[in-house]
């Protein structure tokens, strides 16, 4: 037997790449020439202070926001004009600060409509969600109307509907948002596995400056729309750009 | 307490009716956000489909004389083609507009085909004896039920059980349930748009379909209005039911259909022309009490 898997075209991009992307809302610059590169199998830290621009980045990153100039490319490849499910396709996934739960459907269903909207047969779909599910720990509330769950559930559920068919990167913006300390630890550190268990790359949002220092292999720091650090934990802590801007504030 | 049963069975009967048409029109709303006012006329295509196209007032039987092996399929087919091409002609091109534009362009649709049946086939109302055989009693102990009670019953238990399995265990089913809850985030998932919206379309045009053949065979009347006000119950069954919600839209249609039966059998009988009056007093009562309808969808909890 075939395995159902295998009739879905792989999505192979090895790089997504923002270059020079700058978003402007009436005038006001949200983001201003942010260069960024992510590569499949590396975890890479994206902070800066409440309006520095990474969501619009990250939007921008998956279709959801039309960079005003400069540009996003995937594996090279210039992708104007795409939209969020072309993106997703091509294997760049996102979650969302708001779970966006499908709420009247259960926890299996919401990430099997993944996989058949990606062009599983609806029994691959199933077994794939539950293995994701499984691997977050909530394989137990599979039946669970998602209504219903609690925050960090919903949250893993998101989660898990950005894995299915395993993306070359997911993007993930706050997932342990909202969070006691402990169950974001607990969060992040399934984040850490990602590349090695599902073979993608991981840009994620996280204010916890320990955690974040702990998981990442790189980091870029936003403030005010612009780059204003980027490099490893260490080179980004010793940055007095980043201590004066950002860390300088609240540490 | 025979006379108290066979109200039930009046009740269920007209209940099962507004139950499909509710189901119709639920669907649509769900998906589309649109408010089909032209689903009545879906109705009515289905059931003029069943004779030979002719202004005459005596209808002669053309698909309606098949085989009902043959007929049941013929029909829905013929509604479903009509559904599928109103979405294609008139909603596709709208599907950025604002809900009451595609609302008042269902009311256009609705007298285009109410208008195009009287060209074909005249403005008279036309008799028509479809299926008599299902027009006998069943006796069971003291009690008498019509046939086509039971019929009605049984094709919308049927029917209703179907699609439930359909939303709940195929590929299809599961992205129209996504669809309908946020439709944005179904699409970032892969979910097809104009597919769902097909396959909604597609399905309210079979279950339009039963409607006019369940219906006509009750009142063997055949006019180019006759599925107003079936749509305009239905309409009034989705709203109490709760908007967005199709167990709401079958709840609704029961619940409509009770109200309107026992209405008619207990008001005091000069009273009893007046009996839509009261019936929509209940409706008003029970907005009243839950404005958002019986059973809301979560869906709509989280958009506000």
């Amino acid at each position: 037997m075939v395995d159902p898997l295998l009739r879905v075209p792989q999505p192979t991009a090895a790089e997504l790449a923002a270059e020079g992307v700058s978003v402007r809302f009436q005038g006001l610059a949200a983001l201003s020439e942010v260069n960024l590169t992510l590569l499949r199998g590396e975890i890479v830290g994206l902070i800066g202070p409440n309006g520095a621009g990474k969501t619009t980045l990250i939007n921008c990153l998956t279709g959801f926001q039309r960079p005003t100039t400069g540009r996003v490319a995937l594996a090279r490849e210039d992708t104007a004009g795409w939209n969020p499910a072309r993106f997703r396709k091509a294997g760049v996934a996102r979650t969302f600060q708001a779970g966006r739960l499908f709420r009247d459907m259960t926890v299996a269903e919401n990430v099997e409509v993944t996989g058949v909207g990606l062009g599983l047969d609806r029994k691959s779909a199933h077994s794939v969600a539950m293995e994701v599910l499984d691997w977050l720990g909530i394989a137990d509330k599979a039946a669970r109307t998602a209504g219903t769950l609690d925050y960090t559930d919903e949250r893993r559920v998101g989660i898990a509907r950005a894995l299915v068919l395993p993306p070359a990167f997911i993007l993930m913006d706050e997932p342990a948002a909202g969070m006691s300390d402990s169950e974001g630890e607990d969060l992040v550190g399934l984040v850490t596995s990602i590349p090695t268990k599902f073979g993608c790359g991981v840009l994620i949002i996280e204010h916890n400056m320990r955690v974040i220092m702990n998981v990442s292999h790189r980091l870029y720091v936003l403030d005010g729309g612009r780059t204003v650090a980027q490099g490893t934990p260490a080179e980004v802590q010793a940055n007095p750009a980043v201590i004066s801007a950002y860390l300088g504030a609240d540490v | 307490m025979i006379n108290l049963a066979q109200n039930l069975i009046d009740a269920l009967s007209l209940g099962s009716l507004y139950a499909l048409v509710a189901l119709g029109i639920g669907l649509l709303f769900s998906i589309l956000r649109l408010i089909n006012l032209a689903h009545g006329d879906f109705i009515t295509v289905g059931a003029f489909a069943l004779i030979v196209p002719s202004m005459e007032v005596t209808a002669q039987l053309a698909i309606g004389a098949l085989n009902p092996v043959l007929l049941i399929p013929s029909i829905a087919l013929i509604v479903v083609i009509v559904a599928l091409m109103t979405d294609w002609a008139v909603f596709r091109p709208l599907r950025r507009a604002p809900q009451p534009s595609m609302m008042i362009a269902s009311f256009a649709v609705s007298y285009i085909i109410q208008n195009g049946l009287i060209m074909i086939y005249g403005a008279r109302p036309k008799n028509v004896n479809l299926w008599p055989a299902l027009t006998g009693q069943l006796s069971i102990g003291p009690l008498r039920i019509a046939t086509l009670q039971i019929v009605t019953i049984v094709v919308t238990l049927v029917l209703m059980a179907g699609l439930a399995l359909f939303l709940k265990r195929t590929s299809y089913g599961i992205q129209m349930r996504a669809a309908a809850e946020d439709f944005r985030m179904a699409r970032y998932l892969g979910v097809r748009g104009n597919l769902v919206i097909g396959m909604a379309f597609g399905i309210s045009g079979a279950l339009a379909s039963a409607v006019s053949l369940l219906f006509l065979s009750q009142t063997g009347s055949l006019e180019t209005g006759l599925g107003v006000p079936l749509a305009l119950f239905g309409l009034v069954a989705v709203v109490i039911g709760g908007m967005g919600s199709l167990v709401g839209a079958v709840v609704g249609g029961f619940l409509v259909g009770f109200i309107v039966t026992l209405l008619q059998a207990y008001l005091p009988p000069d009273l009893r022309s007046f009996r839509d009056a009261f019936a929509f007093t209940f409706v008003i009562a029970i907005l009243l009490w839950r404005p958002a309808g019986l059973i809301r969808a979560k869906a709509f909890d989280q958009r506000v």
